[in-house]
């Protein structure tokens, strides 16, 4: 009945991890561009766009990111929209990255001293001038190392995209499991594959801290310390 | 122009910060190719007095002119005000991610649509002025404070504004940094700049200035030549000038 394990299952749990890689990409370009978007309208001058975007930040941070999958891969269907297990996965890290990296963000925005605000507004730079060329090169700085940590997390939500039917790493496993009923071998695998993905990016966001030349150390201490919390 | 034809006119000038009232009824005038000093005690109201010119803060009431333009007014012309006035603040705010010479740069280009080759040779101008040619291609944090201040000061006149507002330039400098900073400001009134400056430093007000502007109260309580300094009218600035020695 159950066959054993061979090359072509090692090929399938590749082409999960590929699936793993692309919907994390999706997810981080999505949420990063949507992230932005957020971050620049919770300090805008405007009440209304800083209500509505702080509101959605909020809704997305007190659902469960499994629920947002649901109501986009089932719920969406319903009213009409017809959608594919990837455009179900990928719509919804969008939406749910979107809202903590728009929050991260705007913290590294808005810790970027006062002082240096008013030092180019007095220099006659226009609000956009001064958030383009003074104020956004130096909270991407701040923002490095907490936007890195968080991809780590980015990594390992996209296995909640097997539930949506979605082949990724973890499904993979999962149907491949069914196949050769090995399940500590397999999902140890799985495990190291998902450790290799992130354990770099953890490196990195850690040697990017060290590294934080600009930012006041308490500053990105401060910063990293709400992005965790934020996530557990 | 305001009548009398002075670049900076401050009058009746009220500003609260919540029930901490801290400037109750400010006149004040600077006079064009002058050097205007503002002392007194911390807390007395001069650098928010200096903000307010600025437009940094909004005053409650009275009026403010620079250069014929009213500040006070709510729809004042912000980017024209700031290509009239250039500031120089205690604490330099250099920009960290730029070199010096691209600190230098950025406002000429992004304010003034200035070429960037034209921008450049005006950033090695000014750096010359402030005796940092060497320095164009260095960061700010590779930089004494005395250096930044500097670069500071060449930032804003890289920007050509009719009066340059310092706002205790030197209170964040050590002892023996200082003086680099306030010979620059002194060639800088040489060559007949307006200036209103915000200081601790008596000795430099005392040769430097025109005009000295006894601040208490969050009033202008005497102003004068640098006389008052050795005949002050009031009890107030003759405790002040004690307090100093």
């Amino acid at each position: 009945m159950t066959s054993s394990l061979n090359a072509s299952h090692f090929l399938y749990l590749w082409h999960g991890t590929l699936w793993t890689i692309g919907l994390s990409l999706i997810a981080f370009v999505g949420g990063g561009l949507l992230g932005l978007t957020v971050a620049l309208c919770r300090i805008s001058p405007s009440r209304p766009l800083r209500w509505l975007t702080s509101s959605y930040v909020q809704l997305i941070q007190g659902t469960p990111l499994l629920v947002i999958l649901f109501m986009t891969f089932f719920g969406l269907p319903q009213l009409g929209f017809k959608i594919s297990p990837l455009t179900a996965a990928g719509l919804s890290l969008t939406i749910y990255v979107g809202a903590y990296l728009g929050e991260i963000w705007r913290g590294c925005i808005e810790s970027v001293p006062k002082a240096q605000w008013e030092a180019a507004e007095c220099l006659a730079l226009t609000r956009g001038q001064r958030m383009r060329m003074v104020v956004l090169p130096q909270a991407v700085r701040i923002a490095t190392p907490s936007t890195v940590g968080f991809m780590v997390q980015i990594v390992k939500n996209t296995s909640l995209a097997s539930v949506v039917g979605f082949v990724e790493l973890a499904r993979s496993a999962q149907i491949m499991n069914n196949s050769v009923f090995e399940p500590f071998l397999i999902y140890a695998m799985v495990a190291v594959i998902y450790f290799a993905l992130c354990y770099p990016l953890s490196r990195w966001s850690l040697r990017l801290e060290r590294r934080g030349a600009f930012a006041s150390p308490s500053a990105t201490a401060a910063l990293h310390q709400q992005a965790q919390l934020s996530l557990t | 122009m305001d009548s009398n034809g002075a670049a900076v006119v401050l009058r009746d000038v009220h500003k609260s910060f919540g029930a901490n009232k801290v400037l109750a009824g400010v006149n004040l005038d600077a006079q064009r190719g002058q050097v205007t000093a503002i002392i007194g005690r911390s807390g007395s109201g001069k650098s928010t007095a200096l903000r307010c010119i600025d437009r940094l803060e909004k005053v409650d009431s009275g009026q403010i002119t620079v250069c014929g333009r009213r500040v006070d007014d709510p729809a004042v012309d912000l980017k024209a005000l700031r290509l009239d006035l250039g500031i120089v603040f205690q604490s330099y705010n250099l920009f960290p991610h730029l070199t010096i010479e691209e600190n230098i740069m950025l406002a000429p280009r992004a304010a003034k649509r200035m070429v960037k080759a034209q921008a450049r040779t005006l950033a090695h101008e000014v750096l010359a002025r402030v005796g940092l040619s060497e320095k164009a291609v260095a960061y700010p944090e590779q930089l004494s404070g005395g250096q930044q201040q500097r670069v500071a000061i060449a930032r804003s006149l890289a920007m050509q504004p009719k009066v340059m507002l310092f706002d205790e330039v030197t209170s964040a400098l050590d002892p023996e940094l200082r003086g680099e900073v306030l010979k620059v400001i002194e060639e800088l009134a040489a060559g007949g700049m307006t200036m209103v400056m915000v200081t601790h430093e008596m000795a430099f007000a005392r040769r430097v200035a025109d005009q000295i502007v006894f601040m208490h109260a969050g009033r202008a309580w005497e102003c004068g030549t640098t006389d008052i300094l050795n005949s002050p009218q009031t009890p107030e600035l003759k405790r002040f000038i004690q307090s100093d020695l």
